[in-house]
């Protein structure tokens, strides 16, 4: 590790909370009736959509009516998006003249854009044509949307003091695409364009190289396609290898501008968060439990990575671990990049996960098993760390001899009852998918290698399936029909695992009779809590996970400090 | 009597044995299945038993050896779990067993058109009316409609001073079981047999363990929550491990199962919730439902009676204050000698006063010719003639009146002003005077604090509660009252209604009101409160709408009742957080042991450098077992508490449970290594 890396990280980190305050009040202005400056061009818009829609935004919905709406709204993204697919050879804009995509490669597409997941198991360039390309982009404007829409549903629930409505799912989704998801995509197109992205509908260029043979240089709409990829932490990159190539990353200032603008909304978020419950501590408080254990999860990553492979050593070749990473990168950039990928979910990736070392690619995955609460994606990540608190609440609120209160709100047997199953599902999903892969024989033929780094790459895709994070280990053929469809369930558990008991709770809460604080309520709003929190994140993430971990990577770094190596590859 | 009531450490030691015999009854799978947390544990125990055969089979002695050591101590975890819960219910029954000694099948004269007819107490039904002499047991539950009695209630209160039941009063309810000393009463009967006060206790004590309370569902549905996914974790191991290269083996799953599962907290939850229940009854309270103690917890405000819960009953007197040109001395003579004849509690408090601070004392029988005038409602005066000189005390205007007619000085606006300003403070004062001087003083009559009531309203200030003090009184005389005594709140003048419009207004502000009523009137109140103590001295209206009964009928309990309700609640949590913290070294221990086999590596996740894989298992499985035994003492009697904060026990708690279960449990499972390893239990090489 180098001094100039370590601050480089803090830095990234110190600025990622400096602007959670402005953008959450401009969240909070948006969402709650405020004055924005965009109100003279937007308002006559959304005034128009509403009519054209016939949506009434002035009636609210209850819990399951909001569910439905989302559930409807995925519905139609995902049959929209899969037809595009399947006859994408038949339709205009298609240069290279791609062929239709295989039904199964369509469904894991359609599910993993639908659920913001972005799990790519497909090279972009030599798969889409420019009209699913741009398909896709409709998706990663709309699928961060809806857990948006889900985590303002949620905080309703909490911040209301009576009555059983969470607003209106309709008028949520067109103020969050007028007020944020449009103009700051636009502008971020422009930006990225300004820093060497390109943004046309040419062909392919052919070059010639300076060894001889010829290179197809793949272009595009590819700004337009990265700002709303990394604004809205989709993930779901125009090249194959995503922000490692240089017309989607140009430089590591656009590498940087790129992080910052995925983290916006989720750092906002914890503000806007304590804004809506009248307590910016309770915001403070999550978002520093989440800054925390992300900058200790990037530090052990880039201590890993810069403390390099012992056997390369031996052969006297010292340095920082250089496999699969960009050169203009290095390994301070690209150990915050990865450990971002999976902390704030949005999945693309500068580096080969799969070439880091085994702790440096322990973090990442961890991230994700941990629910992806660690920042994590538009609204889902603060969800996650919400039902977190609920369940730190309740495991050490008895402590103080109350009926657990979180926000005012009891705490009773239906709100553990969702909160247990919102972790129970991605446990069974993982653990049981990742079972059946490594012991079945489809699971097997898909991975490149042998012994514990193999269970890492299937536990990792598993992980990011079901964390809706789209971020590959690599090193496993995703595109075979085994890793195609689980993947595929993987990522619909995952996600509506985390949705319905999310919308359940905030439903039941906000029929609850909010309880004034006192000196006798349990304080969400202070460090002790935080660091409860965070206690609870890791222990019940490494209770649950713990043996597989221990299989995977943790043997791994074991053996390959003891000189031993599995072999594999190619 | 009373000493069976107070069930406490004289039978500890008899229920050891009963409990044993229960504790193995309850291994039956139907009884488990209430328990999932257990239940596991059981089925998990039947299985490696049934392995340990196979290997005896199979003739491989080491593993046989082995796997039956962790069967044992697996049983033995369901075992120690079953003996907490059976000796928290053996002390519920002792005390039930004491109860239903009381509930002697008494003959009972029942009163028909004037004529009484001797039936058994168990033909009685509502409505109908006994007659019930000195001597005789009441048959049943009722109201005395006509009479008074002393009655003693020793065979359900354990107190053994008899207490005074009249018709027509707020103590007009009496309880079946109990015994009549003086005079006759006809109580008009208010149960049915099998649903007295008495069978509904007694069915309370037997039935508290199949009754959940609202935390302790949502408890049991995390545990089991926990339990599954640990079930699920579990059996995806053996595949990763084959995967990896080596299939571990049905023990050791089965035993890290048992160690993540959180058996401490899953085994002794339901004897925290009855020894709770118990607890309240050692203190003769009668909770009607868990729920009720539980909301005790919660509690946010308050309402306590001034008098008799705040103040001791009576104002007394406190100061003597004399008029300019009389000393304080003769003011004080002056006063005690009026006073003599004043039968009152507040006459009887001046005479306490003078003799306590001016050493004056008199004996009316010492005092021949002296001629007493007692107080009475209409005089409003009370005093003496003796050599020739007439002493008065009394209300002031109608010392005033007496001063006038005797035209004699009325002490002018001095008097008055000293008057005025003892109203303001929220006293009462009553002048002195004589036919010599006029007016010679005032004294100062106040209501006065019960010894330790301030602090303990402060150490609820503490906790988060908010007091409420209720009183007839002037918002002057209570706002007096509520400074001097530290409450947050007051109600002045306070009728029924007010007390009920006041509970529910706190209510739709989201807090949880508790109260205490005795009277008819409290009813309404006590219905709408979430935590209503009725005091068993009380009407049976009052007593119905309460969802506890204090037995001792003391106001002042209602501190002591919130302060188990917290106790509970603080002690089941502390042992959840406790037993989730225990995982973390349990893991360490069993996580090398099943995988050293595989990868030689994972040798440094040995941080507790346990001798050999199996020593490592046995030890955290015998850990796991014995932690619960250890930890039943803590479990009956709950964890200390006091009022502080929320953050400071939130603190103090994470501290000692948190930090504590996660660093114990290395250590504990240390020792036990090292003391497996001293007796060679395991084979000791890997």
């Amino acid at each position: 590790m180098t001094i100039p890396g370590i601050l480089g990280i803090l830095l990234f980190t110190a600025v990622a909370v400096a602007i959670a305050k402005p953008v959450g009040l401009y969240l909070y202005a948006v969402f709650n009736d405020g004055r924005t400056w965009l109100d003279p061009v937007m308002r006559p818009l959304e005034k128009r959509i509403y009519r054209w829609t016939g949506v009434n935004p002035s009636q609210e919905m209850r819990w399951t009516q909001y569910f439905l709406a989302i559930l409807a709204f995925n519905l139609v993204g995902f049959v929209v998006l899969y037809i595009f697919l399947r006859i994408q050879a038949g339709l205009p804009f298609n240069p290279q003249h791609l062929k239709d995509v295989g039904p199964h490669l369509s469904f894991n597409t359609a599910i993993s854009f639908m659920t913001n997941t972005n799990w790519q198991a497909y090279g972009g360039e030599f798969t889409m044509s420019y009209v699913s390309q741009t398909m896709l982009v409709v998706q990663q404007v709309l699928s961060p949307i809806t857990g948006l829409a889900m985590v303002v549903a949620f905080i309703r629930g909490f911040s209301r003091k009576s009555g059983s409505n969470l607003g209106n799912f309709w008028v949520d989704l067109v103020r969050a695409v007028l007020w944020i998801m449009l103009p700051v995509s636009l502008i971020s197109t422009l930006v990225l364009v300004a820093m060497g992205t390109p943004q046309n509908w040419l062909p392919y260029v052919s070059a010639h190289t300076l060894q001889g043979p010829t290179q197809s240089i793949a272009q595009g709409p590819v700004a337009s396609m990265t700002a709303p990829m990394q604004f809205g932490d989709n993930g779901g990159g125009y090249f194959n290898m995503n922000a490692g190539q240089p017309y989607e990353a140009a430089s590591a200032a656009s590498l940087l501008f790129q992080s910052l603008l995925g983290v916006s909304i989720p750092v906002g978020l914890t503000y806007y968060f304590g804004k809506a419950v009248k307590d910016t501590r309770q915001g403070w408080i999550i978002l520093g439990a989440m800054v925390l254990m992300f900058l200790g999860g990037t530090l052990v990553t880039y201590h890993a990575e810069a403390a390099g492979n012992p056997l390369l050593h031996r052969l006297g070749l010292k340095g920082p671990n250089m496999e699969g990473k960009e050169v203009r990168f290095g390994p301070a950039l690209s150990s915050l990049f990865e450990t971002l990928t999976t902390a704030v979910s949005w999945g693309s990736t500068a580096a080969a996960n799969d070439s880091l070392m085994p702790i440096g690619g322990l973090v990442p995955l961890f991230n994700m098993m941990s629910g992806e609460v660690i920042i994590g994606a538009w609204g889902v990540g603060l969800l996650g760390m919400l039902a977190f608190a609920i369940l730190a609440v309740f495991l050490a609120g008895l402590m103080v001899g109350r009926t657990p209160e979180y926000l005012g709100k009891k705490i009773q047997s239906f709100e553990v009852k969702m909160a247990v199953l919102a972790m129970i599902v991605p446990t069974f999903v993982i653990l049981g998918f990742t079972a059946w892969a490594v012991s079945s024989k489809g699971g097997q033929a898909g991975i490149y290698n042998p012994g514990p780094h193999g269970l890492s790459e299937v536990l990792y895709a598993y992980s990011s399936g079901v964390g809706n994070n789209g971020s590959a280990f690599g090193g496993l053929s995703a595109a075979l029909p085994f890793y195609t469809w689980t993947v595929g369930l993987a990522m619909l558990f995952g996600r509506f695992a985390m949705y319905i008991p999310a919308l359940a709770i905030a439903g039941s809460v906000s029929q609850k009779k909010t309880v004034p604080p006192s000196a006798g309520t349990f304080p969400t709003n202070t460090w002790l809590f935080g660091v409860l929190l965070i206690g609870t994140v890791v222990i019940v993430g490494a209770l649950v996970f713990f043996p597989a971990l221990a299989l995977g990577p943790l043997a791994e770094h074991f053996a390959l400090w003891a000189g031993h190596v599995f072999g594999g590859g190619s | 009597m009373a000493a069976q009531i107070e069930v406490g450490r004289p039978h500890q030691a008899s229920l050891v044995g009963p409990s044993i015999r229960e504790a193995f009854r309850k291994l039956k799978p139907s009884w488990m299945l209430h328990n999932p947390v257990m239940f596991v544990v059981e089925v998990g125990s039947v299985l490696t038993t049934l392995d340990a055969i196979r290997y005896l089979v199979l003739g491989d002695g080491r593993s046989f050896a082995f796997v039956l050591q962790i069967a044992i101590w697996l049983w033995l975890t369901v075992l120690f779990a079953n003996f907490g819960e059976a000796m928290a219910e053996g002390r519920g029954q002792a005390q039930a067993a004491a109860l239903r000694g009381a509930r002697t099948d008494t003959p009972a004269n029942r009163l028909v058109d004037g004529q009484v007819t001797v039936v058994a107490a168990t033909e009685l039904r509502k409505g109908d009316l006994v007659v019930v002499a000195a001597g005789e047991v009441i048959p049943s539950d009722g109201t005395v409609v006509e009479g008074a009695a002393a009655v003693d209630e020793s065979a359900i209160t354990g107190e053994s001073a008899p207490v005074i039941r009249a018709s027509g009063t707020d103590v007009d309810a009496v309880t079946g079981g109990t015994r009549v000393i003086s005079d006759r009463i006809v109580v008009q009967i208010t149960a049915n047999p099998g649903e007295t006060f008495l069978d509904r206790m007694i069915a309370l004590i037997e039935n508290a363990v199949r009754r959940k309370t609202p935390n302790e569902i949502a408890l049991a549905i995390l545990l089991a929550g926990l339990t599954l996914i640990f079930v699920v974790v579990v059996l995806s191991t053996e595949p990763l491990a084959v995967y990896s290269g080596k299939s571990v083996s049905l023990t050791i799953l089965i035993a890290l199962l048992v160690c993540l599962a959180p058996t401490t907290i899953g085994g002794l939850m339901s004897a925290i919730g009855i020894a709770g229940m118990n607890r309240l009854l050692q203190h003769n309270v009668l909770a009607l439902s868990g729920r009720a103690i539980e909301a005790a917890g919660d509690v946010n405000s308050i309402l306590l009676d001034k008098t008799g819960t705040l103040t001791v009953g009576n104002r007394m007197a406190t100061e003597f204050l004399p008029v300019e040109g009389v000393d304080a001395q003769t003011l004080a003579e002056a006063a005690l000698l009026s006073s003599l004849a004043d039968e009152t509690p507040e006459g009887r408090s001046v005479v306490k006063l003078a003799g306590e601070h001016y050493h004056l004392t008199r004996e009316r029988d010492s005092m021949p010719g002296a001629e007493f005038q007692g107080f009475t409602a209409q005089t409003r005066m009370s005093g003496v003639d003796v050599d020739g000189r007439q002493i008065r005390k009394g209300a002031p205007d109608a010392v005033r009146v007496y001063l006038d007619t005797a035209q004699k000085p009325n002490g002018g606006r001095q008097l008055e002003d000293m008057v005025t300003a003892i109203g303001r403070q929220g006293g009462t004062p009553l002048v002195v005077a004589d036919d010599t001087h006029g007016a010679l003083g005032v004294i100062h009559l106040k209501d006065v604090v019960k010894p330790g009531i301030r602090q303990r309203l402060s150490d609820l200030k503490k906790a988060g509660i908010k007091t409420v003090m209720i009183t007839g009184d002037n918002r002057v005389t209570a706002e007096t009252i509520a400074r001097e005594v530290g409450v947050d709140e007051f109600l002045a003048e306070a009728t029924p209604e007010k007390k009920l419009e006041y509970i529910k207004r706190e209510q739709s502000e989201g807090y949880l009101v508790a109260m205490v009523g005795d009277g008819t009137n409290d009813a309404p109140a006590l219905a709408q409160a979430d935590v209503a103590v009725a005091m068993s001295s009380g009407t049976q209206a009052a007593r119905e709408a309460g969802n506890m009964v204090d037995l001792d009928s003391n106001p002042t309990k209602l501190l002591d009742i919130v302060e188990i309700g917290k106790q509970i609640l603080i002690t089941r949590g502390a042992m959840t957080t406790f037993s989730i913290a225990n995982d973390v070294a349990k893991y360490f221990a069993i996580i090398p042991a099943m995988f050293v086999p595989i990868f030689p590596g994972l040798e440094a996740l040995n941080i507790m450098h346990l001798t050999s894989p199996e020593s490592a298992v046995l030890s955290a499985v015998i850990f796991n077992a014995i932690i619960i035994p250890l930890l039943i003492p803590l479990a009956l009697r709950g964890v200390s508490y006091k009022p502080v904060s929320a953050a400071t026990l939130l603190a103090k708690n994470l501290l000692l449970y948190g930090l504590g279960g996660l660093a114990l449990p290395f250590v504990g499972i240390k020792l036990i290594d090292l003391a497996v390893t001293a007796l060679h239990l395991v084979v000791l090489h890997g």
